[in-house]
């Protein structure tokens, strides 16, 4: 028997790195018109930030004039001229101090805003790709979308973001006084800064790669992390402390290796501002002589001017300091960005979408053919393993059916294409004839209920998770609900009962009551078709067989789509469906089929022997 | 016995936040030396080239400027030296800052690494008891942005020691120069104190509870990207998002009211020198009038001052990273002094054929579900999903084993049999010493379990989870865990799991990657490579706990027919409840409401037990009966409409 690796999903890869990602300035484009909530009250914030950034300019500028007119000039002191401009200094030097905080205090709330909103769409928006996506995906990347890369664009602004502004301020400040004092020796010293904006530009597109790979080996990393954590039961039991350390340690240490990287890229940088600086004065000193000799300058001037290269330089090397950093924080942002651009395939259709009328529901596969994409491939050019070949079936409302076949055969895949977790490659699926992709979500989630493999549950009580099936409901509707079930006398051996709380992940029940819970969600959901993925099959004959009962008289009336394990469910059935490599081979009754023999003959004949006791 | 240690919870008003930073720093210094002291040194060179670059441009001033526009003429050979000067100076200051910077993110980026291995080897070391006190998302955050906060106070330590000697210099020239002067500029130093103390204060409860929120949202971030599937089918995004956005606008609160602390902070540390400067000139003014000082010196004065605002800022931004530093600190440091710990002996757990295994009077309840928080305050915090908020938290919630005696003579194969919850994985688990009983002994050949030696027990044993676990590795690797296995072993316990098949025929059969938490396979396969992981160690002492639950009825039969035929010399417990299961047992325990209700072979008590019978033959008694309804129904004509 052929058996295809199918129930599979396509391995998770790491984010593909592009030859160049789009530089800082382009994301920050694109972050802003995405979180238009940082444009609040931005005009204020503005003028506050020019004020500050007048209030810093001026207060060096003062003091040059109070030694150049108050104290050093020809005339000897000048006492009311120094008190003037001293007195001047002290408001300009409060009133910046105040427009900067009020500055910082405006754009605190305005980031935090912003970015709070961000998160929350990445995360909405995770939610909303197709399982395919979401596979595809390192689970730690997906969480660090939402926590760590945000967090960094956070701790960057809170750092940073003023930083920057008020450099590029001083800068223009300091420019236009230069240019009023010489502007010959101003051009002098923009022309020693060419090549340094050069240099800047290389390091900058280094310094991008180098964060992204930085935010890539971190996303590495916490995923190494997370198995420990989550697999410290397997870690313990089998004495592999030793070696899982080790492999974390290795992504640790390339984490580090990628951060002192692009820190050394960073320092260079820095280095060569400072030279750059010096070289700028050394042109100011050697142009200042020869103006000078030709009296074109002042020796003030040129004094003036020596100090104004200060007030120059200083900015140029925050701002491309505060540019260097911000790169973490520009890749983090990338990366959210780039998710929320990822199109969901399986699109919600939304206010164009149909409804699904209400009553059991009636099923169609049309020629239905699915493969699952190779990494990088759109779902629409899967060229993958394929695991479902054509298959062609309709199935009357009311009906409840049993799906088997073996591992591999196609059988999970049709659950999961019956309830669009996933959209054919080829062919329809339709339900109550309407190909169910024109269906809005609302309705089909409310109509259209699925019970997966591992009934995952939420922190919280029983009645809590049990309530998520339908909200609303009273403790009474409950408790009637678990005992319509079966579930009675299980809830009542509970020391809490309802309110039993059930763990993290439902981690203080067994797998066995988490498939009981994961039911009794299913039921109050009360759908018109019910698709239940081998959730029977870790509880124990009495419970199962006591659920089985009540499923069997509540799923009439509605149409049930099993994939069964169990000999027991393919007989109770109203009609099984037999999948073998991905091909619909045989439906019938079960009698029929074990006469008929066949694929299902061979499943009937190792169930029964399974069963069979040695004495 | 497992010693616990539950931390007292720490209170958040607690002052000697500035004592605390330091402690910090000084951890920092000893666990980095060398790249701080590149550092340090860089920056060192770097403030004394600052001081020098300032002498130099007085110097030209002096010599070179003034003389030239005097002269109307200048000197080649002097101006050739001027630009020598300038760019000599900064060419060490280059290298100083390159040192400086270099040996900060050296250090930092060392003391991360370096404690995230030691955080981490921590959680390797610490028992499941305490790991299950802990949720998920806060233990990542913990190893991962604990221990970033905590050493963001790295970065600016080499430019602050650098800062302080060039406060060390410019105060010794500037009262040198004037004496009173310097006094007053000074001044602005207390001013500088009070400030910070008085940020400190408001900023380290601010601070606490802002990363405690980060954990909040990363946990529920994680809780429900891993329940995808289920937010999927039950239609739930927008209940998810609703709870997502309950947290994030939490951390966003806490957030902006660091923000806003911060805010006044740093314009007030930027502006002390300023003030201490115009002071300086104000009083300075006055004092030349008066004749005790030159213009000369006084311009000197300023100068020299000026190079005072760049350690304000530094020491600012030292400061401000305190705060963080102190609580990621308190976490980290919760973890490495969580001295929970299991004790072992040095008694050997090999021997010939199976091992003998055997429970007395032992008893075992889960731990509760409350939390244990990394900062010390003891309770709940994630708004569960469908939480009422004026309700908070689940309650205390216990399950387990109440006082079970039994024992499995060697090579012997039990079946422990029982319901729902009748607490069957509590006693595989205690077996294998996942935990250490509340009461009782449970014992390994004739020792018990705490007398054994470290790695004895996981060499010699093996346990096969209803969960299966598999690592983001190739199949072989799942198999072996990195142990050195010929292949011959691999695949013959891959055959014995029934597991060789599917393996083969995957993309690259063994050597496949299976991605992380084994996301490619389906449940069965999973369980079935979990089931050749234990079986190709040849364990004396076997525990499956339902570990053909995922798997076809077909595979599973195979399976146990393949055990049974295989007569391993492993002793085996079965976790079961399947009869397909039971038959391979020699004998069944009967476990009901956490005690052992029943002894013997399946037969004798499917006979003499009816509680036995009921649970087990349900199902056989379910397919009788419907085949007599079905018979009973056809007899009595075609079916009515359903």
């Amino acid at each position: 028997m052929s058996r295809r690796r199918e129930e599979a999903t396509p391995r998770p890869t790491t984010d593909a790195r592009p030859a160049q990602p789009e530089g800082a300035w382009r994301t920050f484009r694109r972050g802003l018109a995405l979180s238009p909530e940082l444009r609040v009250g931005l005009a204020v914030t503005m003028l506050l930030a020019l004020l500050a950034t007048a209030g810093r300019a001026i207060v060096p500028i003062a003091i040059q004039r109070t030694i150049d007119d108050g104290l050093a000039s020809g005339a000897g002191l000048d006492l009311d001229a120094v008190a003037v401009i001293v007195l001047a200094a002290f408001v300009a030097v409060a009133i910046t101090a105040l427009a900067s905080g009020a500055m910082n205090y405006r754009l605190a709330a305005v980031v935090e805003t912003a970015l709070s909103s961000l998160r929350v769409r990445a995360f909405r928006h995770i939610h909303d790709l197709s399982m395919l996506h979401q596979a595809t995906q390192q689970r730690g990347g997906l969480v660090s979308r939402v926590t760590s890369d945000i967090d960094e664009i956070s701790r960057f602004m809170q750092w940073a973001g003023l930083n920057l502004i008020t450099s590029i301020g001083q800068l223009t400040v300091a420019t236009l006084v230069m240019l009023f004092y010489s502007w010959r020796l101003t051009a002098l010293v923009l022309l020693v800064f060419v090549p340094f904006m050069l240099g800047a530009r290389w390091f900058q597109r280094r310094l991008t790669v180098a964060y992204l790979i930085v935010r890539e080996k971190v996303g590495v990393m916490l995923g190494a992390l997370a198995e420990t954590v989550v697999g410290a039961p397997v870690v313990r039991a089998y004495g592999i402390e030793e070696r899982t350390q080790a492999r974390l340690d290795e992504r640790i240490e390339e984490h580090r290796r990628a951060a002192v990287r692009a820190g050394t890229y960073s320092s260079m940088f820095s280095g060569t501002g400072e030279v750059f600086g010096a070289l700028a004065t050394a042109a100011a000193v050697v142009g200042g002589v020869l103006l000078g000799i030709d009296d074109q300058v002042t020796v003030g001037t040129v004094l003036a001017f020596l100090f104004l290269i200060t007030l120059f330089v200083d900015p140029v090397l925050i701002a491309a300091e505060v540019i260097n950093e911000g790169q973490t924080a520009v890749a983090g942002w990338r990366r959210v960005l780039d998710i929320l651009d990822v199109e969901p395939d399986v699109a919600d259709p939304g206010e164009e979408g149909r409804e699904l009328p209400p009553g059991p529901v009636r099923i169609r596969f049309e020629h239905v053919s699915f493969r699952y994409p190779h990494p990088g491939e759109v779902a629409r050019a899967a060229s993958g393993p394929v695991v479902l070949d054509d298959v062609e079936v309709e199935i009357a409302p009311r009906t409840r059916v049993a799906v088997v076949g073996e591992t591999g055969s196609g059988k999970t895949t049709f659950a999961k294409l019956l309830t669009r977790l996933m959209d054919p490659l080829e062919g329809r699926v339709l339900l109550d004839g309407i190909p169910v992709d024109e269906v809005r979500f609302s309705s089909l989630r409310q109509r259209v209920v699925m019970v997966p493999q591992d009934g995952a549950l939420f922190e919280g009580s029983i009645a809590d998770n049990v309530r998520m099936g339908r909200e609303g409901l009273t403790d009474e509707d409950l408790a009637l609900a678990c005992l319509e079930l079966g579930l009675g006398d299980w809830i009542d051996e509970l020391p809490d009962h309802l309110d039993t709380p059930v763990g993290e992940r439902g981690g203080s029940l067994s797998a066995g009551e988490r498939q009981l819970v994961a039911l009794a969600r299913a039921y109050v959901a009360n759908p018109d078709l019910l698709v239940l993925d081998e959730a029977t099959s870790a509880v124990d004959p009495a419970t199962e067989v006591r659920t089985q009962r009540a499923l069997a008289g509540l799923t009439s009336g509605r149409t049930t789509v099993t994939i069964a394990h169990r000999m027991s469910t393919a007989e109770a059935a109203d009609e099984v469906l037999v999948f073998d490599a991905g091909r619909l081979v045989q439906r019938g009754h079960h009698r029929d089929l074990v006469a008929e023999g066949g694929v299902y003959g061979a499943l009937h004949d190792s169930w029964t022997r399974g069963v069979g006791t040695r004495s | 016995m497992t010693v616990t240690d539950r931390p007292t919870p720490r209170d958040p008003s607690d002052d000697g936040l500035l004592r605390r930073g330091l402690a910090v720093i000084a951890v920092a210094l000893r666990s980095a030396p060398r790249p701080f002291s590149v550092g340090i040194g860089g920056s060192l060179v770097y403030a004394t080239m600052m001081v020098l670059s300032s002498l130099v441009l007085g110097w030209i001033t002096d010599e070179v400027l003034i003389p030239s526009f005097a002269a109307g003429e200048f000197d080649r050979g002097l101006l050739l030296t001027a630009v020598l000067l300038i760019v000599g100076v900064a060419l060490f200051k280059a290298i100083g800052v390159v040192g400086r910077r270099l040996g900060a993110y050296y250090a930092q980026f060392s003391l991360q690494s370096s404690y995230r291995r030691q955080v981490t080897r921590r959680y390797l070391e610490l028992p499941l008891s305490w790991h299950r006190r802990h949720p998920t998302g806060e233990l990542l955050s913990n190893a991962n942005a604990d221990v970033e906060s905590a050493f963001f106070v790295a970065a600016p330590l080499p430019m602050a020691f650098g800062a302080t000697v060039l406060l060390a210099i410019t105060a010794a020239l500037l009262i040198v120069t004037d004496p009173a002067l310097a006094a007053i500029g000074f001044a602005v130093g207390p001013l500088l104190g009070f400030a910070n103390w008085f940020y400190q204060r408001r900023m380290r409860s601010a601070a606490t509870v802002a990363q405690q929120a980060r954990a909040d949202v990363s946990e529920v971030a994680h809780e429900s990207f891993d329940a995808a599937l289920v937010v999927k089918t039950l239609g739930r995004e927008d209940a998810e998002e609703e709870r997502f956005r309950a947290v994030s606008d939490d951390l966003r609160d806490k957030m902006i009211r660091v923000g806003r602390l911060r805010a006044f902070f740093d314009p007030v540390i930027e502006a002390l020198p300023n003030v201490g400067i115009l002071l300086v000139l104000l009083v300075g003014a006055y004092r030349v009038r008066d004749g005790a000082l030159t213009p000369g010196d006084l311009v000197q004065f300023a100068y020299l001052f000026r190079l005072v605002a760049l350690p304000m800022r530094v020491f600012g931004w030292l400061l401000g990273e305190l705060p963080r530093a102190v609580v990621g600190w308190d976490r980290v440091s919760r973890v490495l002094a969580a001295t929970d710990r299991m004790t072992y002996g040095d008694a050997p757990g090999a021997g010939q054929g199976g091992a003998e295994a055997a429970m007395v009077e032992v008893g075992f309840l889960h731990p509760s579900s409350e939390r244990e928080r990394l900062d010390g305050v003891a309770g709940p915090m994630v708004p569960a999903a469908g939480d009422d908020p004026a309700n908070p938290g689940p309650e205390d919630h216990r399950r387990g084993i109440d006082s079970v005696t039994f024992d499995v003579a060697a090579g012997r194969t039990i079946a422990l049999v029982g319901a729902t919850g009748s607490g069957k994985s509590t006693i595989a688990s205690l077996l294998v010493r996942l935990y250490d009983p509340d009461h009782g002994q449970v014992t390994y050949d004739e020792h018990a379990l705490p007398e054994l030696a470290r790695d004895q027990l996981a060499d010699h044993v093996a346990i096969v989870f209803q969960e299966a676990f598999l690592f983001d590795d190739t199949v072989r690797d799942n198999i072996t865990l990195g142990a050195e296995l010929p292949h011959d072993r691999v695949e013959a316990a891959a055959r014995l799991a029934q597991a060789h098949g599917f393996i083969t025929a995957l993309g690259a059969g063994y050597d496949t990657v299976v991605g992380e938490r084994g996301a490619t396979l389906s449940g069965g396969q999973r369980q079935r490579i979990a089931l050749a992981r234990a079986l190709v160690r040849s364990p004396r002492l076997l525990v499956l706990d339902d570990a053909t639950s995922a798997v076809d009825p077909a595979v599973e039969s195979a399976i146990l027919r393949g055990l049974a035929d295989a007569e391993l010399p492993a002793t085996v417990i079965v976790v079961a409840y399947r009869q397909s299961s039971i038959a391979l047992a020699d004998e069944v325990v009967f476990v009901d409401e956490g005690r052992v209700a029943a002894r013997g072979s399946h037969g004798r008590l499917l006979a003499e037990v009816p509680a036995y019978r009921q649970l087990v033959t349900a199902y056989e008694e379910d397919a009788r009966e419907r085949d007599a309804a079905e018979q009973a129904a056809a007899e009595a004509g075609p079916e009515p409409d359903r």
